[in-house]
């Protein structure tokens, strides 16, 4: 079958590969500069059930992280899930750089899950998020190169009869220039394999990068993910398989009471019904199994079932944001405080006030969330685009009862996440399970792939948490800003979920403040609050850029109108206040020069009216400043034309996924700027599909230009912080068109001003 | 039973008439090239060519496909259109998570076989039904005018 053929295999601790290499020589690498390096050999250990995807005798397998076949293909195992951002290009980068790879011969394969060798150095457990991949890898990935390298030289030089100095190497050729003797890595590969571990390696002096900063490491994924061939959870199928398609209660909290799955039964295909139960955070219900989606998805549809809502969550979107605002008159934990607000906001020459709505919002990837399991005599096999093996992997052993080692998670492709696939509840996969366990006390020993519908994931939960933002800001008779005050207030992310213990402190979560608390500013009295509501029973997650989606859209909607209360330009009144933050100013200064700030905008057609606007935010270390040029029709409708982006993340690794992140970010953004926006009526969710939770077209995509500040400073993310700039750069851009200040998301279609 | 003609081979695919196309060709045939994005045709991510017109395979049926020549992304190469979309896809690097892809290269190849030379309107008209949420578009844009330059 031709899906199996292609079928990544599943990885297990417990059981060793008979073709893999010389156990004797499994130890530790030497750290350098603080960094653990992964573990040498790491004989990847191969279910021997799919030995056929094994290493064979010939291979070179130096680390966890670089594996060289005897045809002299280069194999970066990549710890970080590829959902779109590019971490398989950049990760390839780093080890072919210092390996001198040929890069039309680098693979890249997702790694299994392995808290130890592949945990993310950021997080200290293995997972993907917070723009990470390629700022905790940097190091440790070209360690993992630059020892297989060494270790090749080695052997050749062995080989030769020749001191390793003398050897030099270049796109996988091995070459003594005295003699005049080259080898192709694959030649070399089972000789390397001998070579005793260099207990240290140098790795490259940034100056000769040959790879890293330039244009010549196409995708390793793009071939297959334009010929159909590239393999997502969706696309997997095992002997056997049956697709589950589950009845979530309508409002959050439900439960089943009871249900009648006669209808569902008849549908041709259908094989079983289950109940599953839910838990803390996560939907109790029912699913049908089928031997194929549309069987399920049909049976699922007929089902009757009768929900328990005596705990669901009741309150409607309005109710919520009403609470809000009244929780933002009374005072919250202070998340950030120098200096005396209340003093300075007493008398102040000019007082700006202004309250920022937020809805909630979907992830709503293109590939809806799925996951398949295959449960085994105490053991537990899944596949899926798997976001945060480190959460997930206890959460499924702890439901099964089993040990964590005896979880197996393949890594695929995602189809998108932005956030949804690191789930701190495990929800999906723990519905899997659930789901696939279900079945088997039924009788029904199947691996079971789980399809969550359109409408079920728009549905699902999960979402960017409503917040409102209350700002208060003081400037004096000179026009200097003295004070600057806000209110935030949105559900916590952290709490109550493993992350709650170093994100939240005294009663604030990292995750919600991010943004804010730390202003760039140079303001003298400066006061952020934060209210936590306890009671609202929404699920909710991170959503590209977090926190940041809306603490940049209300800080730098605030200071554009201080700009504009102080009678200054918004470029210099910003640049005049960050003196301390000459990174900020960088980009401040690049977007500006590349947006032609200081020229006048073209006009529009007759009856249109444009305008220009620009924010700057650093998230995830990285900065970036965006100026967005809009175009306001005669009848109030309007488009954002173009916007200029400049981005300092560092060492820029692969500059054109740089720049794709920052295209889509700002699409991504825009898409929430002009459509997004998940409602509550009674506690049910009104949104389903794509007619009526929008998200962007071509149509609406502006032209995007992307500047990148060069940088020798160590590289930072970049697939979340192309987000936060945008909604505030629009912002201003309309009021620069209309004097008009919108402050509530997503924006009105129309203006009326 | 159903014989469809997919990508040039007959198939006895053993499904319902009113199965979806797009069910049948991934979950049946095992063509899983052509997603599944949202069943009402609204993401364009299920797109393949019925007799060289792009469709939405998550709302055709099974039996509105008999007859008639089903190209999927699998073989949407072996045309020459496909296949410069194809290449510029890949060397603009057009992709991010990839998984509306198949559909976009569907519908696009589908443009220029019947427009050679799009303006970015006709793009923006003929592309609007193809949802990428990584947003994608600013490149689908420029490799659609860059494989109408190499098929000129």
């Amino acid at each position: 079958m031709r899906i199996l053929d292609r079928m990544p295999s599943p990885v297990q601790e417990s059981q060793q590969s008979t073709a893999v290499i010389n156990v004797s020589r499994r130890r530790f690498l030497q750290g350098t500069a603080g960094l653990a390096l992964g573990v040498y050999l790491a004989p990847l250990l191969v279910d021997s059930a799919n030995a056929s995807a094994a290493t064979t005798q010939a291979d070179f397998v130096p680390n966890a992280f670089v594996r060289i076949d005897s045809d002299g293909s280069v194999t970066v195992i990549a710890k970080h899930l590829e959902m779109g951002q590019g971490t398989y290009t950049g990760l390839a980068t780093l080890v072919a750089e210092e390996l001198d790879a040929d890069w039309s011969r680098v693979r890249v394969e997702g790694a299994p899950a392995d808290a130890e060798r592949y945990k993310n150095l950021a997080f200290g457990m293995q997972g993907t998020g917070g723009s990470t991949a390629i700022a905790n890898s940097y190091e440790q990935m070209r360690m993992a190169g630059a020892t297989a390298r060494a270790m090749l030289v080695a052997a050749a030089a062995a080989q030769w009869g020749v001191p390793a100095s003398s050897i030099s190497v270049e796109q996988s050729l091995v070459r003594h220039a005295g003699s005049g003797r080259e080898a192709d890595f694959g030649q070399l590969a089972e000789a390397a394999a001998e070579q005793p571990v260099p207990g240290n390696v140098t790795l490259k002096n940034p100056k000769d990068f040959t790879l890293i900063g330039t244009l010549k490491t196409p995708r390793p994924d793009s071939p297959a993910k334009t010929d159909g061939s590239a393999i997502f959870t969706q696309d997997m199928k095992l002997p056997g398989m049956l697709v589950a398609v589950a009845a979530h209660p309508p409002r959050f909290g439900a439960t089943v009471k009871r249900f009648e799955d006669t209808e569902a039964r008849k549908v041709p295909g259908v094989v079983d019904v289950v109940r599953f139960a839910g838990g803390p955070w996560r939907f109790d219900g029912v699913a049908v199994l089928a031997t194929n989606t549309w069987a399920a998805s049909q049976g699922r549809d007929v089902l009757n079932v009768e929900w328990d809502e005596s705990q669901a969550f009741t309150l409607g979107s309005d109710e919520i944001m009403a609470r809000y605002r009244e929780l933002a008159d009374g005072q919250g934990a202070m998340a950030s405080q120098r200096g005396d607000v209340d003093a300075a906001l007493a008398e102040p020459a000019t007082l700006i006030e202004a309250d920022y709505e937020f809805p909630y919002l979907a992830h709503a990837a293109m590939e809806p969330m799925n996951c398949l399991v295959q449960l085994g005599d105490g053991r537990c096999d899944i596949w899926h685009g798997e976001q945060f093996q480190g959460l997930d992997r206890s959460a499924v052993a702890e439901l099964l009862g089993i040990a964590p080692e005896k979880v197996s998670l393949a890594q695929l492709f995602a189809g998108g996440s932005f956030g949804r696939r690191a789930n701190p509840h495990s929800d999906f996969v723990l519905e899997a399970v659930s789901i696939t366990k279900a079945a088997r006390d039924n009788g029904i020993d199947a691996p079971v792939k789980l399809v969550w519908m359109r409408e079920d994931d728009t549905r699902g939960g999960y979402y960017r948490p409503m917040n409102f933002h209350r700002g208060r800001l003081a400037l004096d008779a000179d026009g200097k800003l003295i004070a600057w005050h806000q209110r935030l207030v949105g559900q916590s992310i952290a709490a109550g979920t493993a992350m709650e213990a170093f994100m939240v402190k005294d009663g604030v979560d990292a995750t919600s403040v991010e943004g804010a608390a730390n202003l760039a500013y140079d303001v003298p009295n400066l006061q952020v609050e934060l209210h936590t509501p306890q009671d609202i029973d929404v699920p909710i997650q991170w959503w590209r850029s977090v926190g940041h989606t809306h603490t940049a859209f209300s800080t730098e909607s605030l200071i554009d109108e201080a700009a504009v209360a102080a009678g200054q330009d918004p470029v210099a009144f910003r640049r005049a206040l960050l003196g301390g933050h000459p990174r900020h100013r960088g980009v401040l200064d690049l977007v500006a020069d590349k947006a032609g700030w200081s020229q006048p905008l073209e006009p529009g057609a007759e009856g249109e009216r444009r305008g220009r606007g620009v924010a700057v935010h650093e998230s995830f270390n990285s900065f970036v400043a965006q100026v967005a040029e809009v175009t306001v029709r005669q009848d109030g409708s309007y488009r954002v034309d173009r916007v200029v982006c400049a981005v300092d993340c560092g060492v820029a690794v692969n500059p054109d996924v740089i720049k794709a992140q920052m295209e889509g970010g700002i699409g991504y953004a825009l898409a929430a700027v002009l459509h997004g926006e998940i409602t509550l009526d009674k506690g049910v969710v009104q949104q389903t599909n794509f007619h009526n939770y929008p998200v962007l077209r071509i149509n609406e995509m502006p032209a995007v230009e992307v500047h990148i500040v060069p940088s020798t400073q160590a590289p930072t993310g970049v697939g979340e912080p192309g987000v936060p700039p945008l909604a505030p750069a629009m912002a201003n851009a309309i009021f620069d068109a209309t004097g008009t200040r919108l402050r509530k998301l997503p924006f009105t279609n129309k203006l009326t001003t | 039973m159903a014989t469809l003609t997919i990508n040039g081979e007959s198939h006895q695919l053993d499904v319902p008439d009113e199965m979806p196309l797009l069910w049948a060709l991934r979950d049946v045939a095992d063509l899983t090239g052509t997603k599944y994005g949202c069943g009402m045709s609204l993401c364009g991510a299920c797109t393949v060519h019925l007799d060289g017109q792009p469709t939405r395979s998550c709302v055709t049926p099974v039996s509105a496909a008999v007859g008639k020549q089903v190209t999927t992304i699998e073989a949407v190469g072996e045309n020459p259109v496909g296949e410069a979309v194809q290449t510029a896809w890949r060397k603009l690097d057009v992709v991010q998570c990839g998984y509306c892809q198949s559909g976009q290269i569907m519908t696009a190849t589908a443009l220029l076989n019947g427009n050679r030379n799009p303006s970015d309107d006709d793009i923006d008209n003929a592309m609007g039904g193809n949802i990428c949420r990584c947003a994608t578009y600013v490149r689908i844009r420029a490799a659609i005018h860059d494989a109408a330059s190499t098929l000129a």
